[in-house]
């Protein structure tokens, strides 16, 4: 019984640690949106992103203080023609200019993507967000996970990336010293920003009408006892992720090795022309000449470190998701017993 | 009230965008019109989509951008290529003389479109979401009007649509009307109550049939049949097995990832040392 208690208590700390602990000391310190954004993102996943695709997009808003307001958003095309890259730009200006038109902000803030299982902490993200915040200071990316929306509840994230991060992508330095120059986990390279809903006056009209109008909805999926399937697929992407984590691992071992075994042999072969060089002078012969050891030794190549960073991000991640997942679960089998003691 | 034509579904998406294009119209307008897209089926038109058109109006005339709106489809055709053009909106009460031209306009791109308004100003208090599809009419040989029949409009959503939904319906009793999205445990504990209030309004109309003040019926009693024999009878020993193993799963699982975390944190120090 005990066990089961605290497992209880820990669910309540996971949601305190993703802020990750400290004040964010970014320009951007909350983000508030629009219920039309949200209600666009839904859709846009629901008609054109099925299985492990991702569909991305354009956040478009301003900047208020010290919050983000976004205001409008617009879909991008997937990438099905190989022009894509020209067709992307254009898109992008076209749809600006159009609506500039209908007076709707068009200022870029940020894009946003959807997430399988909640695999998103990629080179890709990390490079499409690193431009983005390089060209503007205060963007975002918005993560929706469209599978544990579907399960009872919206889920929606901002991230940015931190100082520390941007430091290195700018100097394109990933290399092993870089980083530990840099002291950087991966629990900093991705802030999270809070989120706040907010409905214009008239939205809200709206959503009394709605709510009058419609029918009840019949599902309630938030209630579902049924969590295997779920818990499998998000362990499965765990191991995948686990398995290439010890992979790197190898390599780094390997790596360290090599480089430990190649100074022993520098330290033996400067120590045996050190004592040959002895010898003839005792012998009166000229010594050796100095030959240039590093020449001779070629340092091993570290293995790059800014995947295995990803890597243990995206575990981490993972990791969190699930949590989240066996809390409630926990707390809805809890109410079933409730009721089931009741009944019987 | 029989209503000749298609139903109307709407995604709450449309609505809310012309929401606010209303909001961001340009000085002097008293409306805003624009496209709806969407998909058409043999009985039904679904509406998933639109995007507003900017226009002129004034007393005799009216101006609306035909390229803009061309422009608008191709850029919308590239990201979802099943939506067509189904019709047009507009804000405002009534149907005015300049929508029949608007609509003969649309008429040319898509077949048979239907007419949406939705009054932003609250004239009567309400929202007003009505719908058309226009009929000619008159006599034949003279003056051919165009009459406007309305069609019954019903709100689909998808499932995550509906969820997202439910979170902006929050912000309706919020004074300054935001909300924060919500933490695990909460969400199950606001699902409870919701399932807590339908048994209480149940029980309730339960009694007052008990105590005669409302009569029976008995396609409601049939259901109430039906919810009560869905309550699954289990042993309490099945139950508990059941339950327990069920607990154990998640425990299992949640201390694995615990120590996954704890893993990677502590390689994390040992690499930078």
């Amino acid at each position: 019984m005990a066990s089961r208690k605290e497992s209880m208590s820990t669910p309540t700390a996971p949601m305190a640690s993703t802020s990750s602990g400290a004040t964010l000391d970014s320009p951007v310190k909350q983000i508030q949106i629009e219920g039309l954004v949200v209600l666009k993102m839904i859709k846009h996943y629901q008609e054109e992103g099925q299985g492990t695709e991702v569909v991305q997009g354009v956040l478009l808003g301003l900047v208020v203080e010290d919050r983000l307001e976004i205001t409008n958003c617009f879909p991008f095309p997937q990438h099905t023609e190989d022009d894509a890259d020209f067709d992307e730009v254009q898109y992008q200006m076209e749809m600006m200019r159009s609506l500039r038109h209908v007076n709707i902000d068009h200022l870029h803030v940020g894009w946003y993507q959807s997430t399988y299982y909640g695999s998103f902490v990629s080179r890709a993200l990390l490079d499409s967000q690193f431009s983005y915040q390089h060209a503007i200071e205060e963007s975002v990316v918005l993560i929706y996970d469209p599978i544990k929306t579907a399960q009872g509840s919206l889920s929606l994230k901002a991230y940015r990336l931190t100082p520390k991060l941007m430091e290195i992508c700018k100097e394109k330095d990933f290399s092993a010293e870089g980083l530990k120059k840099a002291m950087i986990g991966f629990e900093h390279m991705f802030e999270e920003v809070p989120i706040v809903i907010k409905n214009s006056h008239l939205i809200n009209v709206l959503m009394w009408e709605l709510e009058e109008k419609s029918t009840v909805a019949d599902k309630h999926e938030l209630l579902n006892l049924s969590s295997s399937n779920h818990l499998e697929k998000s362990l499965q992407l765990l191991m995948d992720r686990v398995d290439d984590m010890s992979q790197d691992i190898v390599k780094y071992n390997t790596y360290s090795r090599n480089l430990s075994k190649q100074q022993q042999q520098k330290h033996q072969y400067t120590q045996r022309r050190q004592q040959e060089n002895a010898q003839r002078q005792t012998r009166g012969e000229p010594p050796l000449p100095e030959e240039d050891i590093s020449k001779m030794f070629k340092p091993p190549q570290p293995p790059p470190r800014m995947d295995t960073l990803l890597i243990a991000g995206q575990i981490n991640n993972y990791c969190q998701n699930v949590k989240e997942f066996t809390s409630q679960n926990l707390g809805k089998l809890f109410l079933a017993e409730a009721l089931q003691g009741h009944n019987s | 009230m029989s209503v000749y034509g298609p139903v109307v579904k709407i995604h709450p998406v449309v609505l809310a965008s012309i929401g606010d294009s209303y909001e961001r119209r340009n000085e002097g307008a008293s409306r805003v019109i624009g496209t709806l897209l969407g998909t058409v089926d043999k009985h039904s038109v679904e509406v998933t989509n639109c995007f507003s058109v900017p226009h002129n109006e004034s007393e005799d005339e009216v101006a609306v951008d035909m390229e803009f709106a061309k422009n608008m489809y191709e850029l919308h055709k590239r990201v979802s290529p099943s939506e067509v053009i189904v019709g047009w909106y507009a804000t405002g009460f009534e149907i005015t003389e300049h929508s029949v031209l608007i609509h003969e306009y649309y008429s040319r791109e898509a077949t048979n479109p239907i007419h949406l308004t939705m009054d932003c100003a609250l004239q009567s208090g309400k929202m007003n979401i009505r719908a058309y599809v226009s009929a000619p009419m008159g006599v034949p040989g003279k003056t051919v009007g165009v009459m406007f029949t309305p069609l019954s409009v019903k709100y689909k959503y998808y499932d995550t649509e509906r969820i997202g939904v439910e979170l902006l319906q929050r912000t309706r009793d919020a004074p300054n009307a935001s909300s924060g999205l919500t933490s695990d445990l909460c969400q199950v504990g606001k699902a409870a109550s919701r399932v807590q209030d339908m048994l209480a309004t149940v029980l309730t109309y339960i009694e007052d049939v008990l105590s005669g003040k409302q009569g029976a019926d008995n396609s409601v009693g049939r259901y109430l049949m039906d919810l009560v024999n869905k309550v699954p009878k289990i042993s309490a020993e099945d139950f508990e097995t059941m339950l327990n193993s069920n607990i154990n799963d998640l425990l299992m699982v949640t201390y694995l990832a615990n120590l996954t975390q704890a893993q990677i944190a502590l390689n994390e120090k040992i690499v930078v040392l």
